[in-house]
């Protein structure tokens, strides 16, 4: 019992309806958050499998660009890099995983389409082309890895929240309405018991002093 | 509700500039201050994606904490040419005990 509560009942009808509120209020979080953390698990598990992907191919790739840059010479090599081949593909929208907003990154191009080379074969290595290729064809992923990852960052933050949500509701709020209720109802019926004892001790006292009232009439007409 | 966005690399000239022959747009910063400040330009025009060196992102880790918890940009470390410094994997785990409360997926790793 921390708060001081008016022991009357109309705060006793409003914390009931407020119980009644946090207890459903509770409920419902409480199945959030389960269906969230079961969301999350999937997402995870995913982002963990793209990004062990991603990064060994994109070791591949940078182990390859090393090489094209080896053989060509830096500057020849950013010369050749210098115009983009083509947009990347993709499209960007949203969507909503238990009211959070995350982000959809979709490749949209064509994976099995031949990739451009933004550059003539006369002065650059294979080995730059088969980093370029590489990299295409790890696009989709990429993209992926982005989407997953995101929504991963996002549902944790939102899981967490929700976590505290919960607790807050189960092992404060809602016990702490428990005590005021049964405060209140204590009170209320020691209430009504004192006003009992009180008439009760009220007609005693009227009825005694009928007795001797009576008592003296007797006398009076005897005497 | 499909948006036009774009997706933007930053680090190393080494390390991204092979990103500009997918078409991504590539930014060479190397500096806390200039990455710090890229971010921030790139996240305001729009960017939905930001990749960025491992190496890069572990100068701006304020950034990069400043937009987890906006649907857009995703900012995604990736590994720079010297190697991964396991970054990624780190947040990643990080992600897991903050959800789960404890890492209950990738205790082996």
């Amino acid at each position: 019992m921390a708060t001081q509560v008016n022991p009357t009942r109309m705060e006793l009808t409003r914390l009931k309806k407020r119980l009644v509120t946090a207890v459903r209020g509770h409920k419902l979080l409480k199945d959030k958050r389960d269906e969230m953390v079961r969301q999350f698990m999937l997402h995870i598990r995913r982002n963990h499998t793209l990004r062990i992907e991603v990064e060994k191919a994109l070791q591949g790739v940078s182990t390859r660009f090393a090489m094209a840059k080896a053989q060509m010479g830096a500057l020849r090599v950013s010369e050749a890099l210098l115009y983009p081949a083509r947009a990347a593909v993709y499209e960007v929208g949203m969507h909503n995983v238990m009211s959070v907003d995350v982000p959809t990154i979709r490749f949209s191009g064509d994976e099995d389409a031949d990739t451009e080379i933004p550059y003539a074969f006369t002065f650059t290595s294979s080995s730059l082309d088969n980093a370029v290729v590489e990299l295409s064809a790890l696009l989709p992923k990429l993209l992926e890895l982005a989407e997953v990852e995101k929504t991963c960052n996002l549902l944790a933050d939102e899981i967490e929240k929700t976590r505290r949500r919960v607790n807050a509701l189960e092992y404060v709020m809602i016990p702490e309405m428990q005590t005021n209720i049964k405060f209140i109802t204590m009170k209320l019926a020691e209430n009504e018991r004192t006003a009992t004892v009180r008439l009760m001790k009220a007609k005693d006292i009227m009825a005694k002093q009928e007795a001797a009232a009576q008592a003296a009439r007797a006398a009076k007409q005897a005497g | 509700m499909k948006k036009e966005r774009k997706i933007a690399v930053i680090g190393d000239p080494g390390s991204v500039m092979i990103f500009k022959a997918i078409g991504l747009d590539v930014y060479y910063e190397e500096q806390g201050s200039m990455i710090e400040k890229r971010i921030h330009r790139l996240a305001d025009d729009g960017y939905a994606v930001i990749y960025i060196t491992e190496e890069a992102a572990q100068l701006v880790p304020e950034a990069i904490d400043y937009y987890t918890t906006a649907t857009f940009p995703a900012i995604i470390p990736i590994p720079s040419t010297k190697g991964s410094l396991g970054l990624g994997m780190k947040r990643l785990k990080g992600n897991v005990e903050k959800a789960v409360g404890a890492d209950i997926l990738f205790k082996e790793g």
